[in-house]
């Protein structure tokens, strides 16, 4: 297929009220190559949206352009449009440090800062200026990401020594803290045991009711399980040698599972490649 | 069953080892027992002369009273120990915000970079600096402008010494912590001041801590770069702007004269030089073990 036409996004549920997060022609650029080429993507408020696809498709490198992250990498460059709630992100009077602050971010590997439990979800809130009672945000922060019962008891604890399906969730707990309305997730399941996905899983049906979460997964089932749209994103190689990433697809996650309108999207959700 | 090209000996024969083999593996492990032995000689015999000759010493007044002068006797070196741990201070107080915020710029912001990597080079050209070379520096820069010797150009000549054992601890501190915990700070809107001070200057702490205990243990015993910086002091120094007396100053000074009482000062001055140094490094090996990762 051509990758620069406009995919077709067919939900009754875009409408332009409850848009949160607008992409707009986006193609990312690091140095010379061309990375993700084209993409277009609406993220509806208070919906799980699931970005998969094979290795390289680029999805975790739009991700990052949600909370300008890719800022700290030399060479990258972000074309066309992304937009949050109306305000152009990449508009040269955007402070990138206020965007992570409305669009947090959970990484592949559970990263806890070397402090304590408390101090983990205490750091983002005081970094923001948050004057409330931090005992009870800590608290609610931590009940929100299902990890208080666990810990309670020692919250003095370094976040280090907790397992790695508590340091996940304590990331999320985290990032709840600064009290964001997009949560961008980059695979977090992945280093994680079945159990504490499961766990991280019920959670985000929790935080969506509070949050519009992105997610990027390798996992189909997570995918279908977790998201109410999902983007199949596909990698072509140019003549150059060099593979850039696209959007193909992206719709309702059963329809994207269940009667994908491309022949790559059927190919890749029944498992034949990728 | 033998192997097809030796003869009809048993299989475990052909394993066996050789004596002369055998000989040569004793002979070679002799060889470096007797090195070990030979290299730990000099150390030994140096702790065993500054243990005897400065306990012979060692009495209350070498902490209270000022050095004594030609041909007297008794006397200590109150204001020599003073003004070692005062120099130091006065290194450790330039060179640790210089080192440490170097590092921060290196491996923080100019990873890889041009200037970091001529700041890399200069580091390594500085570490091997002759420490009287450090001194001549701080005679040009400090005592020359102020126009006198003091315990200020002391210690600015000690953190020239201190400051690239500051520098390349405090970056393998920095690099020891994964970016991921830098991208965590990040991704939620920490600016990059507050990751610096609030996440990646604590989690590298043991290791900025070792480089200081280290960058001390070689300051104090330093004499080359004090010899024409901090002077000398019979009396104790009434400013930091003023000559001071140190230890291992006190050693060169009295170690030399023919004096009986003033070579045995120096002993005791040598015994607690190293002591002084012993308590550091052990400190630093204790700070150290506390690592984050």
């Amino acid at each position: 297929m051509n990758p620069s036409t406009r995919p077709s996004s067919t939900s009754d549920t875009l409408t332009n009220d409850n848009i949160v997060i607008r992409t707009e022609n986006v193609s990312i650029f690091y140095g010379a190559f061309q990375a993700v080429r084209n993409v277009f993507l609406d993220v509806p408020k208070h919906n799980v949206v699931a970005l998969i696809g094979p290795s390289g498709c680029g999805k975790s490198t739009l991700l990052r352009c949600y909370n300008r992250l890719n800022d700290l990498i030399p060479g990258a460059r972000v074309e066309g449009k992304i937009s949050y709630q109306g305000v152009d992100l990449y508009d040269p009077k955007i402070d990138p440090v206020e965007v992570r602050r409305r669009i947090g971010m959970v990484f592949q590997k559970a990263n806890p800062f070397p402090k304590s439990i408390y101090e983990n979800v205490a750091f983002g809130a005081r970094i923001n200026g948050f004057k409330g009672n931090m005992d009870e945000l800590v608290e609610r922060s931590l009940r929100g990401a299902a990890l208080w019962d666990e810990v309670k008891d020692k919250l003095k604890e370094s976040g280090l020594s907790l397992s790695g399906g508590q340091q996940q969730r304590l990331c999320i707990a985290r990032t709840i803290a600064i009290e964001p309305e997009v949560i961008l997730m980059d695979e977090p399941c992945s280093a994680l045991d079945p159990i504490s996905t499961l766990r991280v899983e019920d959670l985000m049906h929790e935080l969506k009711k509070r949050f519009t979460i992105i997610i990027v997964t390798h996992n189909m089932q997570q995918a279908s399980r977790v998201a109410d749209m999902t983007a199949f994103f596909n990698a072509e190689a140019t003549e150059g040698g060099s593979r850039f990433g696209y959007l193909v697809e992206y719709d309702k996650t059963y329809n994207i599972f269940n009667s994908p309108k491309q022949q790559a999207t059927q190919d890749y959700v029944s498992g034949r490649f990728g | 069953m033998a192997h097809s090209s030796s003869q009809s000996d048993p299989l475990a024969n052909q394993f066996a080892v050789s004596s002369k083999r055998k000989l040569f593996g004793n002979l070679m492990t002799a060889l470096v027992f007797a090195c070990v032995v030979i290299a730990a000689i000099p150390l030994l015999s140096i702790l065993f002369m500054v243990i005897t000759k400065g306990l012979a010493g060692l009495s209350p007044a070498v902490f209270t009273d000022l050095p004594p002068a030609a041909g007297v006797s008794g006397g200590g070196f109150r204001n020599a120990i003073i003004g070692t741990l005062l120099t130091c201070l006065i290194g450790a107080l330039v060179s640790v915000p210089f080192g440490v915020l170097t590092a921060v710029y290196t491996i923080e912001f100019g990873r890889g970079n041009r200037l970091s990597q001529f700041v890399s080079f200069c580091t390594n050209i500085l570490s091997g600096v002759p420490s009287i070379i450090a001194g001549l520096f701080a005679y040009g820069v400090v005592v020359l402008t102020t126009g006198s010797f003091s315990a200020v150009a002391g210690g600015i000549a000690l953190s020239v010494l201190m400051l690239p054992i500051i520098i390349r601890t405090a970056e393998e501190g920095f690099k020891s912590i994964p970016r991921d915990t830098r991208l965590g700070a990040v991704g939620i809107g920490a600016t990059n001041f507050q990751s610096v001070t609030q996440i990646i200057l604590p989690a590298a702490m043991p290791f900025i801590a070792t480089g200081v205990t280290l960058a001390l243990a070689r300051a104090a015993g330093e004499t080359a770069p004090l010899l024409f910086t901090a002077l000398f002091n019979q009396y104790d120094a009434k400013s930091i702007w003023e000559p001071t007396a140190t230890l291992s100053v006190l050693i060169y000074n009295f170690a030399i004269s023919p004096y009986k009482n003033q070579q045995a000062l120096a002993w005791v001055a040598a015994l607690i030089v190293v002591c002084l140094i012993l308590v550091v490094s052990i400190l630093a090996r204790i700070v150290s073990r506390r690592k984050v990762y």
